[in-house]
C-alpha cells in the first residue's frame, strides 16, 4: 500500500504544510503513519514537511531533522511511559533544567494534571487513565510546537472513555499550542476538533471545519465516515433527483452541479402519519428492526420496488412507540436534510 | 597476605594438613576481576554498535566475527592471540622496542585471553537485551529531546539490565574458568600466570589431588557467590516490575 498525503494549511499560530508519500507496508488508512511522519519517528520516502516556516524535512534538499529537534510532542497509542522510571521521573525525562527548577516544573504538573500522591509510583502500578495523564503531562512539560495525540482513547476501556475525554478536553486547555489527533472515531472528532482531515485509504480526501464537514459532508468518502447509513448513486433532473439504489425521487431545489449521489442520515427522517401524502415520503417495508438501548433501528425498503437496497432509520423509542399509524410506515426525506455528494 | 604465601589447611579429602599456595586465587582473582571490567563495557559499546546498524548483511557478518571466540576452541584464540603479540610479530616487537613490554607470558596476557574469550558471551547477551526494548520507548525518548546518550543510559540500559546483568555473569565465570588460550599466551607461570584453572592442572599433574581439590572448592565458592550476587542485584534493578504487579 502505498500512502499518500497532501494538506496544506495554515491555523491561527501554526502552519502544517504536509505532502509524502510511502510505500511502507502498514494497516490502516495511514492515520497513525502522517503523524509519526510528522513527528519523525518513521521517515517518509518522499515529501515536504514544514511546521510554522521551519522545514523537518525535505526530500528534495535532503533536509530530515531528528525527532530532537523537531520539537513535537507525541501521545502514542499506548503511551510509551518508560517502565522504569517513577510518575515525576517521567514528567521530568524531557526537561533540560537545573534540579530545583526542574522538580518546581514537574510538581506543578502534577497538580494541573491531578496527580498528587502518585509522583513516586511506577507505571505498573497506576491506571489506564492516570498513565495517559502522565504521559500528557510529559508532552506538555516539554513545551512542544504541536502536540501529536494518536488514537488517545483507543487503549481504554469504553465505560472509562467518555469520562476520559471531558478530562482530556480540560487538561488540553493547559496547552496553548495546537494539537492534532488521530482518530477512527466521528464522535471523538466531533468533540475534539475544530479542523478535521479525513484520510481514506492513504489519501487525504478532505479537509475543512469539522461541524461544516459532519453538516454538509460533500464527499461519499467524508459521508460515510461521518456515519452517514443511507447513500445511494443519483440522476439528476432539473427539480429533483432521483435516488438509483432506492428507486426513489426526491424533489428539491438549487442542485449543484456534479453531484453523483445523494445521502440522507438515519435520524434525519421524519415519521409520516398524515393520510394526505406530501412530496418525498416513501412508503416503507420493514426489513427488521434491531433494539438499542435509546432507541430502534429500523431497516427498510421503497415498498413499491422491493428489489431496492435496505435503509436505515434510527429513532427514539418513544417516538416510534407513539406513532399513530401502526399498520404502515410512510417516511418523509426533508430535502433540507438531503446530502448532495460528489 | 603476598603472592605465594603457604597456608597451612586442613585437606577436604584427607585427614591430614597440606600447603596450598593463595596466589592462584590472588592471579585468578585480579585476572577474572578486571577482564569482567573491560569485558562489559567492550560488550556494551560494541552490541550498541552492531544494533544500530542498519544493514542486515553487515549485522550478520560482524556478528558472525565477534562470535568466533565462543565457537572456536581456546587454543585456537589462543594461537591467534600470539599471532599478534608474539616477540617476534610487528606488533609483539613494537610493544617490546617502544615500551619494553612483553606481552605474552605476562600477567597482562591473562587479562587478554579470558577478555577475548569472554566477550562474545557479554557481547550477545548485551545485544539480545536491546534489541529486546521497546522501540516505542526510544522514540518517546527521541519526541522529548532526549539525546541519544541519555536514552541509552535512561531508557535502554536500565530496560535491558537483566540481560546485561545475565550475560555479565556468564562472562565472569568464562573468565574466571579460562584455561585453553591462556596456557597458550600466559604460560603456566607460578605466582605470574598460574590462575586457578591452570594451578589445578598442575596440582593434578603433579598428582597433588588434595591441593586440586582446595582450588575446586574455591573456583566454586566464587563462581557460586557470584552468581548469586549478581540475580541479587539484578532482582533489585528491576524492582519497577515487582512493584507493578501490586496493585
Amino acid at each position: 500500500m502505498s500512502l499518500k498525503v497532501s494538506v496544506k494549511k495554515r491555523f491561527k499560530g501554526f502552519s502544517l504544510d504536509v505532502s509524502f508519500e510511502t510505500n511502507n507496508e502498514y494497516l490502516g488508512s495511514g492515520k497513525s503513519m502522517t503523524l509519526k511522519c510528522i513527528a519523525g519517528i518513521v521517515t517518509p520516502d518522499e515529501g515536504y514537511i514544514e511546521l510554522n516556516g521551519r522545514v523537518l524535512f525535505d526530500s528534495e534538499k535532503k533536509i530530515n531533522l531528528r525527532p530532537q529537534d523537531r520539537n513535537i510532542g507525541y501521545l502514542f497509542q499506548n503511551y510509551a511511559l518508560f517502565p522504569n522510571m517513577n510518575v515525576e521521573e517521567n514528567i521530568g525525562a524531557g526537561l533540560r533544567l537545573t534540579s530545583a527548577e526542574k522538580k518546581k516544573k514537574v510538581s506543578e504538573l502534577v497538580k494541573s494534571f491531578h496527580l498528587q500522591g502518585l509522583e513516586s509510583k511506577y507505571p505498573g502500578q497506576i491506571s489506564g487513565g492516570q498513565q495517559q495523564r502522565v504521559a500528557l503531562a510529559r508532552c506538555i512539560a516539554y513545551k512542544p510546537d504541536v502536540l501529536l495525540l494518536d488514537e488517545p482513547f483507543s487503549a481504554l476501556d469504553s465505560h472509562l472513555k467518555s469520562q476520559l475525554q471531558a478530562e482530556v478536553l480540560e487538561l488540553l486547555r493547559l496547552y496553548e499550542g495546537e494539537v492534532l489527533m488521530v482518530t477512527h472515531s466521528m464522535e471523538e472528532a466531533y468533540k475534539f476538533c475544530k479542523n478535521l482531515v479525513i484520510i481514506e485509504s492513504g489519501s487525504s480526501a478532505l479537509f475543512g471545519k469539522t461541524k461544516e464537514i459532519f453538516r454538509k459532508p460533500g464527499l461519499v468518502s467524508a459521508a460515510r465516515l461521518t456515519g452517514c447509513k443511507n447513500i445511494s448513486g443519483c440522476t439528476i433532473s432539473e427539480d429533483r433527483i432521483y435516488a438509483n439504489d432506492w428507486d426513489f425521487e426526491i424533489w428539491t431545489d438549487s442542485i449543484p452541479a456534479g453531484i453523483s449521489s445523494v445521502g440522507i442520515n438515519s435520524e434525519s427522517f421524519e415519521i409520516w402519519d398524515d393520510p394526505d401524502k406530501d412530496l418525498n415520503v416513501m412508503e416503507c417495508n420493514i426489513v427488521d428492526i434491531i433494539e438499542s438501548i435509546n432507541g430502534y433501528t429500523v431497516i427498510f425498503q421503497n415498498k413499491n420496488n422491493i428489489n431496492t437496497a435496505n435503509m436505515y432509520f434510527d429513532v427514539k423509542k418513544e417516538e416510534w412507540n407513539n406513532r399513530k399509524n401502526k399498520q404502515e410506515l410512510f417516511l418523509k426525506i426533508a430535502s433540507d436534510s438531503l446530502l448532495l455528494l460528489k | 597476605m603476598t603472592a605465594g604465601t603457604k597456608t597451612k589447611i586442613p585437606s577436604l579429602s584427607s585427614d591430614k594438613e597440606i600447603d596450598m599456595k593463595l596466589s592462584p586465587i590472588l592471579i585468578s582473582m585480579k585476572t577474572a576481576s578486571l577482564a569482567i571490567v573491560i569485558t562489559f563495557f567492550l560488550g556494551l559499546i560494541t552490541a550498541r554498535w552492531i544494533v544500530k546498524i542498519k544493514s542486515e548483511k553487515v549485522k550478520m557478518l560482524l556478528d558472525g566475527i565477534l562470535t568466533l571466540p565462543m565457537v572456536l576452541p581456546p587454543t585456537v584464540m589462543g594461537f591467534f592471540i600470539l599471532f599478534v603479540f608474539g616477540v617476534k610479530r610487528p606488533l609483539g616487537k613494537f610493544l617490546l622496542e617502544f615500551f619494553s613490554v612483553k606481552i605474552v607470558f605476562s600477567w597482562t596476557a591473562t587479562v587478554i585471553a579470558a577478555v577475548i574469550i569472554s566477550f562474545p558471551l557479554m557481547y550477545r547477551a548485551a545485544r539480545g537485551a536491546f534489541e529486546q526494548v521497546d522501540q516505542n520507548l526510544i522514540m518517546a525518548g527521541r519526541t522529548l529531546g532526549m539525546s541519544e546518550g541519555k536514552i541509552f543510559w535512561r531508557i535502554t540500559l536500565p530496560l535491558a539490565l537483566p540481560g546485561v546483568a545475565s550475560g555479565g555473569v556468564l562472562a565472569f565465570a568464562r573468565g574466571l574458568g579460562e584455561f585453553g588460550a591462556t596456557a597458550m599466551i600466559a604460560g603456566n607461570i607460578e605466582n605470574v600466570t598460574r590462575t586457578l584453572p591452570l594451578a589445578i592442572y598442575a596440582e593434578v599433574a603433579a598428582g597433588n589431588m588434595d591441593s586440586a581439590m582446595n582450588y575446586v572448592v574455591v573456583v566454586m565458592a566464587i563462581s557460586f557467590v557470584v552468581i548469586v550476587l549478581m540475580n541479587y542485584f539484578t532482582l533489585k534493578g528491576r524492582k519497577y516490575l515487582y512493584k507493578g504487579k501490586v496493585k
